[in-house]
């Protein structure tokens, strides 16, 4: 594209022709504010508070709203005459009287020096008609659903018939871009904050899945995203510099040859609600350990603070051990990881607030290296640790100022009496239970899982990262419950594994497996078909089959299918098995 | 002194036998009738194994394989399935009760399954009662008798 000499306030600049004039003075650095101008829309000139003087260096000169006159050669622009600042003054001063004026205006009256507008219309309007909303809404998010209505002063922002609009999708788009205020998200604006929300992961349309993530990049959520309901937007793509961002890619599968697979599938939180008895998802403040984890976390949504859903400092909290762990009803086995952390979430709380913590346990289970250390160092902080399950919790509020105010039920077995200890928060320490697709997964690898759904590995003992399936190694959760050292170490050894086979470059063979005693092989070929690994072939020339020993597996189908006898399986011969039969029984 | 039985048990290596294994090590009290041997899969049961067992004075077998669709390689136990049937075709002819024979499904993590299957079937072949088989011998021409080759003996 051509370029074209311009001044701006005297300062050359060489620009695009075709660009804006206010463009080329924020490239230099000098401010011109603006009301209704946003880069990725087209200039609407609205507001015209933007407005500059252009003069052609011969004596012509003109007021022009710098958002939307475009440069030309030889262009000088002033923005800080006084035939500006009065243009500026005057149509802010309208601005102000057709409306109440807002923040922004206000802001904007200040720099200019007007205390009072000429005119005084008395109205409670703080629309600016800037036109950004009906602009952001056609333009950017694609969904059409606001414009322009009426004619004159009788001009206004709505949905068509004022009725509510089918077309909107709720995206919240022009009231973030509205100046004044004047269209809000009402819901979002009063919301006190709701544990139920506390996002247990990422809810923007473009973000970092997690801080950690590897790698750290953000991703898309389609689910989320604009564009993926109008097909516009976009906006991610057009700022990014480096130009990352595809909208067309799509998911795609893709064939990788591996030597060794480390199943690592982690596990599932396990959902309360079933347990109605704790009155998770019915009572406020009730809430699971990874919510409370969120909302400790400095970078959540609370900033790390623990508050109530009214957001008050709760005065006493209660940590429930075994949600659905250690129960006949739910998951028997141990989830080995919530005492710890229930203990630290004890600690947390002392640390961040005044609040009484009451841990309802059935066993301390502090395993690990220093792990009962700290269980000592927390009875010292002076937190309340009462052995009994939590049976129930119900609400308290029935004297007035308790309202909202839950009531934990237990019974305390060290002194054998039924107790009632009222809180303000509970957090229930729900099991690690087996992903829900973990069957599925165990059938894609030829594995097995448990009745608790955990992965099964070659032998509890001596093969703990093993499967029964060669090549396919076992890390963390997936294979039962266990903390980050437990996790970490069985990794390790998995990854030590895996490499160990790619390291060797050779497999070493099982001794057993299947071979054709050609001599009694009539090349019926009952077998070829049995195998499921295709580890036997005819041989044409010697009209017998063969097995290919590094093929087969040893499962002896062919050898027990075998009409002729001819098949033996090493280790598992007939003869061997006959043996047994007649030393069982004889 | 009442009867027991003596049952011969095909385990799968991968499903079954760890299952017996489980129980095992799990301390499981199960009878002791059940004399297991280790197999690497249900497929490689072959008819003749159970035939030899009851020739050699089994009271019951059992075979037990991954369940359907679980088998370490991929469909030896479909091939056990399909084999069974028609073993016990065979066993009606020679004069056996069918259900001296039995295919379970028993997973690595069943112990307690394993536990309940040799239970039910032991007190089954209890109630059954002794193995009788006809008291002929067969003898080809070539081979003189041998005691161990006559049935029913006991």
């Amino acid at each position: 594209m051509a370029k074209v000499r311009i001044t701006v306030d005297g300062k050359p600049i060489e620009v695009e022709e075709g660009a804006y004039v206010l463009d080329a003075a924020r490239a230099l650095g000098i401010d011109i504010p603006t009301l209704c101008y946003y880069p990725y829309m087209t200039p609407y000139a609205a507001c015209r508070i933007c407005c500059v003087e252009a003069q052609d260096g011969k004596g012509w000169s003109r007021i022009v709203t710098a958002c939307n006159y475009p440069v030309w050669d030889g262009l000088e622009v002033y923005t800080g005459t006084p035939r500006v600042i009065n243009s500026r003054r005057m149509n802010l001063e309208m601005l102000m009287a057709s409306t109440t004026p807002s923040p922004v205006l206000q802001q904007l009256a200040d720099q200019f020096g007007i205390t009072e507008p000429r005119w005084k219309i008395g109205t409670e309007y703080t629309c600016i008609l800037c036109g950004l909303c009906v602009r952001i809404c056609d333009e950017v998010v694609g969904a059409h659903a606001l414009s322009f209505v009426n004619r004159g002063s009788y001009r206004d922002v709505s949905t068509p018939y004022n009725l509510d609009s089918d077309a909107c999708i709720l995206c919240g788009a022009c009231a973030k871009m509205c100046p004044t205020g004047h269209i809000k998200m009402e819901e979002i604006e009063k919301r006190v904050i709701n544990h139920r929300e506390l996002s247990l992961g990422p809810n923007a349309a473009i973000s970092l899945p997690f801080r950690q993530a590897v790698p750290n990049v953000p991703r898309i959520y389609r689910e989320n995203c604009i564009h993926f309901k109008t097909g516009c937007c976009m906006l991610c793509a057009t700022v990014c510099p480096k130009e990352c961002i595809d909208f067309r890619e799509v998911d795609e599968f893709e064939e990788v040859d591996v030597g060794a697979i480390v199943l690592a599938t982690g596990f599932d939180n396990f959902d309360p609600t079933p347990m109605k008895q704790f009155g998770y998802g019915k009572y406020p403040n009730v809430i699971t350990s990874e919510e409370f984890e969120m909302m400790n976390n400095a970078a959540g949504p609370t900033g790390g603070k623990i508050v109530l859903e009214n957001g008050e400092e709760p005065r006493a909290i209660a940590i429930l051990h075994c949600i659905g762990s250690r129960d006949q009803e739910y998951h028997k086995y141990c989830s080995r990881v919530c005492c710890m952390y229930a203990l630290k979430f004890a600690h947390l709380v002392t640390e961040k607030t005044n609040a009484q913590v009451y841990q309802f346990y059935i066993d301390i289970r502090s395993f690990g290296k220093g792990y009962e250390e700290f269980y000592q160092r927390i009875l010292d902080e002076d937190v309340n640790i009462i052995r009994g399950k939590a049976a129930e919790v119900v609400p308290s509020g029935f004297r007035r100022g308790e309202e909202g105010h839950l009531l934990v039920q237990c019974e305390d077995t060290l002194i054998g009496k039924f107790r009632e200890i009222p809180v303000d928060m509970v957090i229930l320490c729900t099991a690690l239970q087996a992903r829900a697709d973990a069957k599925e997964v165990a059938r894609k690898f030829n594995i097995s899982t448990g009745a608790d759904g955990w992965f099964i590995e070659a032998h509890p003992k001596l093969a703990p990262v093993s499967t029964t399936t060669e090549g396919v190694f076992l890390a963390g959760t997936c294979q039962g419950p266990k903390d980050i050292p437990d996790t970490v170490a069985q990794g390790s050894a998995a990854a030590a594994q895996a490499l160990k086979l790619l390291c060797q470059g050779e497999v070493l063979m099982d001794a057993a497996y299947a071979a054709v005693r050609e001599e009694f092989c009539s090349g019926c070929r009952m077998c070829n078909g049995l195998c499921p690994y295709n580890a036997i072939e005819y041989l044409d020339d010697k009209r017998v089959s063969f097995v290919n020993a590094a093929l087969c597996k040893a499962c002896g189908t062919c050898v027990a299918a075998c009409p002729s006898g001819a098949i033996v399986g090493r280790h598992f011969t007939d003869e061997q098995i006959f043996a047994q039969i007649e030393g069982m029984l004889v | 002194m009442s009867f027991e039985p003596r049952l011969i048990g095909f385990l799968c290596n991968w499903c079954s036998y760890t299952g017996a294994d489980l129980a095992g090590t799990a301390r499981m009290k199960y009878p002791p009738n059940l004399l297991p041997i280790r197999v690497m899969c249900s497929g490689r049961v072959d008819p003749t194994f159970i035939l030899d067992a009851f020739r050699k004075g089994a009271d019951g077998v059992l075979v037990c394989g991954c369940h359907p669709g679980d088998c370490h390689y991929v469909e030896g136990n479909h091939k056990c399935l399909r084999r069974i049937p028609l073993t016990k075709r065979l066993l009606k002819d020679l004069g056996i009760a069918p259900e001296r024979v039995r295919l379970e499904w028993v997973s690595a993590s069943e112990g307690a399954r394993f536990k309940e299957v040799i239970t039910e079937f032991t007190e089954q072949i209890r109630a059954l009662g002794p193995l009788q088989l006809h008291d002929w011998t067969f003898e080809p021409a070539a081979e003189p008798a041998e005691s161990s080759h006559t049935g029913g003996s006991r």
